[in-house]
């Protein structure tokens, strides 16, 4: 029999109604495998939440012997620490916020806890979202459950590389220009980041407000709609939260062809400059794959591309600049005091100490693009490209259903790579970055291997069609086997994991 | 946020004191809305301990985001409708970055070139005539923490924090520190007439920072324009620019440049001080809040509000001249103060002739008026000045009865055989008091004999004086001249 740390969310779900496990079992087998291995392997998680997560298996306990049948209830689950939780110390990855505990809970925090779902830790990531490898952390890199010298990707890379590690059923990662998308595909796990405003932003640290959006990692397209079904529709707390109704997104998963669906192939997203080339021939492969199950193949042009990057590197600065200015050190979180110092040296040696090298850099990106007299030249003209950017896409959408194309232009590349070269960094998100421009929903699902490496097929979808999205990564999943590959983190075995689990 | 332009230099210099007086002013108005502008706090902080009208969201915890008071909108768009002001259909919200201790999020949720309300004006008196003083803009945001500066180290209360704020930018056209005076007695007055605010400047509900410039007579540029802050009346608003004015006049009759900077209202030294130059000036570094979306306000919303517009001001003052007949001074002094105009109207409504009432409510009411919460029936003031009329007391005798009749609540009929300030007309009554009088002031006696007319006022004071207001004062003057003939 598997161990239940291999099992898909649908997978416990019949377990735990058939009474086979109860929610605490499921939850300590997970507990043991992350206390067994993490440590010594991907580092995925910067906080174990064990006491919450025996707690909140009890509750899902009872409400499974009340009859309650939510879909999620006794599932256990991780959260990127850039998630607020009530009592639970959440960093951002960040040391400026190395003990910050929020007095209450994020919207997607509250909804999964409602659901009945299990917090089982808090998940590393770049500082306050800022990377691609989330060797940005402040407090250490997390390593690629298929190679532990190589990086996850980022910045959601605790949250990915966990759920490749087989350490959780799904997580939540956050998107602002690819971090869920790019870190899925490098750790071989489907990535979805939905519409911007599909989910509530309330409670998640911001990094570009225009941009984040909160989103799942599991480990099938299946497992991903069950997630996006609870966490998805409007918040009266978020403002930029969508008034449309929330269709059930496994309703879309029933049909398995893909017969007359027009899929985009943008000319711009394939054998270009800085794409290894086995990467660039697996996606063209995957998309040969989808033209042979009916799917209508048309190249596009997507032709302001190459700006996404430019146009990303001022907005997501410029909001970062004002977003970040209300950590001081002096409400909260790191704060240097010496003795005789200041208000004002307060804050300069708390945020030059709290800091890391990136979001420095960031921060003073943002606030020269915004700054007196070259507001014109940066921010308002990334604005205008932005618009350019989305004016791309409406006219692909006008006559195909979705694009499809690679995540990322690379397989996970060793820690210390790109460290010293911000620029080869950020050309991880090169295809990533538009989608996030112009707000839309879009997939990595797992979709090949170059040497022993995952590859990521990515589909993007119009604004609010998530179901289109995840149809087609669903008929494209249950047609191929990538999906069925465990890493060799997901393969060690946890000895007392066997056991059937502790007594209740 | 001003319109002022800086010159750099006078090329003529005119003759000294022949200057020109250029007044801008920017009023921070708080909404009397119930919550806070983009949480659910209670806005009246009033009265509150430090720190308890606060949540996560007016205290800028990490991960929050704002959702927009509709009421604070709907305020800002009823007071640009009373400003009979340009409402856009776009307008959206920006954050204005800075750093400082009062202010939780590193920016202030504010707009920028995107006000709800553009343009506007109001009418003020000017002397013997009214004058149209036109607004720049009204647009929203939110208000600061507030800090308190103690030995050794300052405190801060976030009890304000996210209270709705109206910033009203008018253009340079006030002359006058009278005008400066008028224009915001009358931006009070169209505020609390639309409930929106209760606009007291003493209670920061009202804040105003005021642009000052001068220019040679004559002269069709402006001159270097200097900020005042910390005004915290409307007397010190007068003050400040009266102290202003003086002190740039005598810098330039020297020969001096006058400095753009910001200076800040000594109250108990009478002076201003230099707060910050220019050259210190920030870079707010504005863009648009990327956490709330653009307002549409839809004209159907705005056809709504204006429906719900009250009487203005000025509408109100046209039709105490015309209705009532007042003089343009009572009108616009009634019309101009809510509580006033209220007592005026119903003490009419109970009977009262109105040009009566309205010189009791402006002379003897107001005197004993400190605030607002003076309670005065306006049947009890309609009943005074009817028994004034009937002659059932003397004038003197019924501002005698005022204070305890707001002090007691009591009917004035009771409260005058109460007191006893009934009127004597009896001359019989009197003559004990005439008699003392005239023998009591024998050399305003002799005044009279030798034919001086007045002496018998003085003659007449005294009579009442000594009854206490209670003498009719034809009767006594009849009996005064009887005796004395």
């Amino acid at each position: 029999m598997d161990p239940l740390t291999s099992r898909s969310i649908r997978e416990l779900r019949k377990l735990l109604d058939q009474r086979d496990v109860s929610a605490l079992e499921v939850a300590r087998a997970h507990l043991e495998r992350i206390e067994a291995l993490d440590e010594s392997t991907v580092r995925s998680l910067l906080t174990v939440t064990r006491d919450v997560a025996e707690e909140q298996a009890r509750r899902a306990d009872e409400r499974l012997a009340n009859g309650d049948t939510q879909p999620l209830l006794g599932i256990p689950m991780i959260l990127k620490d850039v998630l607020t939780t009530r009592g639970i110390r959440t960093t951002a990855g960040s040391k400026i916020l190395e003990n910050f505990v929020p007095i209450e809970d994020a919207t997607i925090t509250r909804r999964l806890a409602e659901a009945g779902t299990v917090l089982l830790g808090k998940a590393n990531m770049d500082e306050f979202a800022m990377g691609s490898s989330t060797e940005n952390s402040a407090y250490f890199p997390t390593r690629n459950p298929w190679d532990l010298d190589r990086v996850p990707g980022g910045s959601s890379g605790g949250s990915a590389a966990a759920v490749g590690a087989e350490f959780a059923p799904f997580a939540l990662g956050t998107d602002t220009g690819g971090s869920i998308r790019q870190p899925g595909a490098l750790c071989g796990v489907v990535g979805f980041k939905p519409t911007y405003g599909r989910v509530s932003r309330y409670g998640l640290i911001a990094f570009a407000s225009s941009l984040d959006q909160i989103g799942p990692f599991t480990r099938s397209v299946e497992d991903c709609a069950l997630v996006m079904n609870a966490i998805a529709g409007h918040d009266p707390c978020d403002s930029t939260s969508l008034q449309a109704s929330v269709p059930d997104y496994t309703a879309a998963l029933r049909e398995v062809s893909l017969k007359g669906v027009r899929l985009a192939l943008p000319r711009e997203y394939f054998s270009v400059e800085g794409m290894e080339p086995a990467v660039d021939a697996s996606v063209k492969a995957s998309i040969a794959h989808l033209e042979s199950l009916g799917a209508n193949l048309g190249e596009v042009s997507l032709p302001h591309t190459q700006y996404g990057l430019a146009t990303y590197y001022l907005i997501a600065p410029a909001e970062c600049s004002a977003n970040l200015a209300r950590y001081d050190g002096v409400k909260y979180g790191l704060s240097v005091r010496e003795p005789g110092a200041g208000l004002w040296d307060v804050y300069e040696r708390s945020r030059g100490a709290g800091f890391g090298r990136e979001v420095k850099r960031r921060i003073i990106l943002g606030t020269y693009a915004l700054s007196s007299g070259y507001y014109d030249a940066y921010y308002l003209k990334a604005q205008k490209v932005r618009t350019l950017i989305k004016q791309d896409f409406d006219a692909v959408f006008e006559k195909f259903d979705a694009v499809v194309g690679p995540t990322s232009p690379n397989v996970a590349f060793p820690l210390g790579a790109k460290t010293q070269d911000p620029l080869a960094m950020y050309l991880n998100d090169l295809f990533t970055i538009p989608t996030s421009l112009a707000g839309l929903p879009g997939v990595s699902v797992p979709a090949g291997m170059v040497d022993g490496l995952p590859v990521g097929l990515q589909i993007i979808g119009k604004a609010l069609d998530e179901s289109t999205v995840l149809r087609i990564a669903h008929a494209f999943e249950q047609s191929t086997e990538w999906h069925k590959l465990r890493s060799p983190v997901a393969q060690r075995v946890v000895s007392r994991e066997s056991r059937a689990g502790s007594p209740i | 946020m001003t319109v002022q332009q800086h010159a750099q230099t006078h090329d003529s210099r005119p003759a000294t004191g022949d200057y020109e007086t250029v007044i801008g002013l920017e009023c921070h108005v708080q909404l009397a809305t119930q919550s806070k502008m983009f949480c659910g706090c209670a806005a009246d902080y009033a009265g509150a301990a430090p720190n308890t009208h606060v949540c996560p969201i007016c205290l800028g915890m990490p991960g929050v985001l704002p959702v927009m008071n509709r009421v604070a909108v709907e305020y800002t768009l009823l007071t640009g409708l009373a400003l009979s002001a340009d409402i856009p259909e776009a307008t959206k919200f920006d954050r204005k970055n800075y750093p400082y201790p009062d202010l939780v999020k590193g920016y202030q949720i504010s707009q920028y070139d995107l006000p709800l309300v553009k343009g506007g004006s109001v009418e003020i008196a000017s002397g013997p005539t009214t004058r149209r003083i036109h607004l720049e803009r009204v647009h929203l945001e939110e208000d600061t923490g507030k800090l308190t500066h103690i030995p050794g180290g300052s405190l801060v209360d976030f009890n304000r924090s996210g209270v709705p704020l109206m910033e009203m930018v008018s253009m340079p056209e006030i002359r006058t520190p009278g005008e400066a005076r008028g224009y915001l007695q009358k931006l009070r007055a169209i505020l609390r007439t639309l409930g929106v605010s209760d606009a007291d400047m003493e209670k920061g509900q009202l804040r105003c920072d005021v642009n000052v410039s001068l220019r040679p007579t004559g002269e069709a540029r402006l001159g270097t324009k200097v900020e005042v802050k910390n005004l915290n009346s409307f007397r010190s608003v007068q003050r400040a620019l009266e102290y202003e004015i003086q002190r740039q006049t005598e810098a330039l009759d020297r020969g001096e440049p006058i400095l753009q900077e910001t200076r800040g209202w000594l109250e108990d030294k009478g002076v201003t001080v230099t707060q910050r130059s220019k050259e210190e000036a920030h870079d707010y570094r504005y863009f648009p809040e990327p956490d709330l979306p653009p307002v549409f306000v839809e004209r159907a919303w705005l056809e709504q509000l204006r429906q719900r517009l009250p009487e203005l001001p000025d509408a109100r003052r046209t039709r105490y001249m015309q209705s009532f007949g007042l003089g343009a001074y009572d009108a616009d002094a009634l019309s101009t103060d809510l509580w006033a105009a209220r007592l005026f109207e119903d003490t009419v409504s109970a009977g009262a002739d109105p040009k009566k009432a309205a010189n009791w409510i402006q002379n003897d009411v107001a005197r004993l008026r400190v605030d607002s919460e003076l309670v005065l029936k306006a049947e009890h003031l309609a009943e005074l000045i009817r028994l004034v009329d009937e002659g059932a007391i003397g004038i003197s005798a019924a501002r005698q009865l005022l204070p305890p009749l707001i002090e007691t609540g009591k009917a004035p009929r009771a409260l005058v055989d109460e007191l006893g300030l009934a009127q004597v007309s009896d001359s019989a009554a009197l003559e004990d008091a005439v008699r003392g009088t005239i023998q009591a002031n024998p050399s305003a006696v002799t005044d009279y004999r030798a034919g001086k007319a007045t002496a018998i006022n003085f003659l007449k004071g005294q009579v009442m004086k000594s009854t206490r207001g209670k003498a009719n004062p034809a009767v006594a003057e009849e009996l005064l001249r009887k005796l004395l003939a």
